[in-house]
């Protein structure tokens, strides 16, 4: 009985709760497995939705850009080019707009339940990466369809390249989740911010095609530049651009830390606001 | 052995704001042009929620959480299971805590029953292992065996209800909280769920904490009751002390309130006593649904020529106003009155009131002439139970009966083909 001693007091001071977070490991679970359930038993189509919006996408995309504006992105045949950004690109944005809403969505249980909070939007989280793993074995179908070659490096590169996707959303995600709480107005900027985060992302062109170097090196604070050129990397076999990945990282980094800190510091009155 | 909760000097504050508690990003914004330009910054009201508060808990001990709305009791709960921080003092808790402040909290109707289960369980805190071994017993008490693989959506409210408890009910947290669980659902399942939890916290030496507005259920349940009164603790004891306590100081009276020497009003009206009658003349507090409840003034005149208007607020256990009544059918309604004592009795009619707890205010008054007599609040108190003889709203329907009141309409239905 010792072992459950909870000591409630007024909130103070900053911890990551960590170990809370992994007593609550299960709940992280059922939350995930619920929202991927739900997701797909509420559609006709169920799974394939997670696929026909990429590859739809792809096909605008391609006609546009590769057959009309024609876009060099030689090794890497456009079609290819253009749905690897998408599925990593979906990944970033399905996680940070589900992630931000999550918590107003989930209102009616963090009035009445505790569990560290953080494990809402994690979980929104895990399931937009359940979407990009369907999609990615879309892209390896492409992949050989269109005989791309890849070098093996593609087992390094490609899960770097989530993993920073990942930590990037999971940043940019509780940081408007937290701001969801606090400013019922700001969910009506999410749409727009990604919008123009999509634009500023290398999807449908390469960062090389922009001539102005400080452009480039202003372009490469969007974490998702960063994770898109380690996606492509074993694909393209050209030297990667080591300065956009180094300021990727950094400002993933630093994005994580502020949105991490501020969810953690208001979410003890989440239950108050909500 | 040290008890199961300590709780030193807790106290919560609220900030109180004009409109709502979150705010818009673009008031913020405005607000900062105009805090440039403005030195008076909107107040913003404090206000305590709850005060003070010390309380240990044993281990074992079954407390039953008295007192009217706003009192604090729920936000005692949720300090308790660490929903909402305090903002003073502190309490230790030395076990798990299983909080039931709304059965069926993530429920989710496009999962089935049995996928509900795991869902409601792992969110009350129960580990994957403990549900799956208890999974015949949860089913098995719900009652909806049938149905536990069709989606929730399909299931009646009754039916999810009684899933829900029934998760609820297999929770093995050393303390479980319970707010207003029981006030919902039918009788014979209330009667099963009382019984659990007798159960469960006699056999398992588990600890409950129980928030109800049925005081009933409190006596029944609990053997110690803490009563709050505008977020302090006024009184801790025996369910009966308390509960009486509670009617006496804090709704002053039940069934009948006589003041005596000291009555309300002025030189114009005085308002003599107060009570509630059943149909034949007997005064009670429990009534039938299916009875009709009198309420009825005595009140004395002493000077000739005013116009007295007679009112009754009526207010559920949740502190909602169901309904005003005023003498308009009176001969004397509106009328000067002379000198004298005199008694009205209001009916409620049978058939009417949904079952409940149910407080009464009275004031003499005339709203024309923007003047109150007397305005005593909440002087009687009475419950509305169920019956299950004779002709009542329900029917032949089970389960819960939903609705604020609950009359009989009179239904017109004809053949057209």
């Amino acid at each position: 009985m010792e072992k459950f001693i909870t000591h409630i007091q007024p909130p103070k001071g900053f911890s990551l709760g960590l170990k809370e977070l992994w007593q609550y490991r299960e709940l992280f679970y059922f939350f995930t497995w619920r929202d991927i359930k739900v997701k797909y038993k509420q559609t006709y189509l169920g799974i394939l939705w997670a696929l026909l919006q990429p590859l739809g996408m792809m096909v605008i995309f391609t006609f546009l850009f590769s057959k009309t504006w024609k876009i060099d992105t030689t090794p890497i045949q456009y079609p290819i080019f253009v749905l690897g950004g998408l599925i990593l690109w979906n990944l970033f944005s399905v996680s940070v707009s589900h992630a931000g809403e999550s918590m107003i969505r989930n209102a009616n249980i963090i009035n009445k339940i505790y569990f560290p909070r953080l494990i809402i939007p994690c979980s929104s989280i895990l399931v937009a990466l359940f979407d990009f793993l369907m999609g990615l074995l879309i892209f390896i179908v492409f992949f050989l369809i269109y005989k791309q070659p890849v070098s093996w490096t593609a087992i390094l590169y490609v899960p770097a390249a989530v993993l920073l996707t990942l930590i990037a959303a999971f940043g940019t995600g509780t940081f408007f989740a937290a701001l969801n709480v606090k400013y019922r107005d700001f969910r009506y900027t999410i749409p727009f911010l990604l919008q123009f985060l999509f634009f500023a992302s290398q999807v449908i062109y390469p960062l090389q095609v922009v001539q102005q170097s400080w452009l480039k090196y202003v372009l490469a604070v969007n974490p998702v530049n960063a994770a898109i050129e380690l996606f492509r990397y074993p694909f393209s076999f050209s030297p990667v651009d080591m300065s956009i990945i180094a300021i990727g990282v950094t400002s993933t980094m630093i994005i994580s830390l502020i949105g991490l800190y501020y969810f953690r510091k208001t979410e003890a009155y989440f239950a108050d606001l909500a | 052995m040290s008890p199961i909760i300590e709780i030193r000097n807790l106290g919560k504050q609220y900030k109180l704001t004009p409109s709502q508690p979150y705010m818009a990003l673009r008031d913020v914004i405005s607000g900062s042009f105009r805090n440039i330009l403005r030195t008076d910054k909107k107040q913003t009201e404090l206000f305590w929620a709850l005060q003070a508060i010390n309380l240990d808990i044993e281990q074992g001990e079954r407390i039953g959480i008295i007192g009217r709305n706003g009192a604090g009791k729920s936000t005692l709960l949720k300090i308790i299971s660490r929903i909402t921080p305090p903002t003073t003092g502190s309490a230790i808790i030395r076990g798990r805590v299983g909080s039931l402040l709304e059965v069926g909290t993530g429920f989710h109707p496009e999962l089935t029953g049995r996928e509900n289960i795991y869902l409601n369980g792992s969110i009350l805190g129960l580990k994957k292992v403990e549900i799956n071994r208890q999974l015949d017993a949860i089913v098995d008490f719900s009652g909806v065996e049938k149905f536990i693989d069709s989606p929730l959506k399909h299931f009646s409210s009754g039916m999810q209800l009684r899933l829900a408890f029934s998760v609820a009910a297999h929770l093995e947290p050393e303390i479980l909280m319970i707010d207003e669980v029981l006030a919902v659902g039918d009788i014979e399942f209330q009667k099963k769920c009382l019984g659990k939890m007798e159960e469960v916290s006699k056999t398992g030496g588990r600890t409950i904490l129980f928030v109800s507005h049925n005081l009933n259920f409190i006596s029944a349940l609990c053997n110690k009751a803490i009563l709050l009164k505008d977020g302090r603790l006024v009184n801790l004891g025996s369910p009966k002390e308390v509960v009486s306590e509670y009617l006496n100081s804090v709704i002053k009276k039940g069934v009948n309130k006589d003041w005596g020497i000291n009555p309300p009003g002025n030189n114009i009206v005085q308002l003599r006593m107060v009570q509630l009658i059943s149909s034949d003349g007997e005064t009670k507090e429990n009534f039938d649904v299916n009875e009709s409840v009198g309420i009825q003034m005595n009140y004395e005149v002493l000077q000739n020529g005013h116009i007295l208007w007679l009112g009754h607020n009526i207010y559920n256990q949740e502190g909602l106003n169901i309904f005003d009544t005023h003498n308009v059918d009176s001969p004397y309604y509106n009328q000067p009155s002379e000198k004298g004592c005199y008694s009205a009795i209001a009916w409620i009619p049978a058939n009417f009131l949904n079952t409940g707890s149910y407080f009464v205010s009275t004031a003499i008054f005339n709203h024309a002439q923007k003047i109150v007599h007397l305005h005593e609040r909440d002087v009687l108190f009475f419950t509305v139970n169920e019956v299950f003889e004779g002709v009542t709203a329900r029917g032949m329907s089970p389960g819960d009966f939903p609705g604020i009141i609950r009359p009989i309409l009179k239904w017109e239905t004809v053949k057209l083909k």
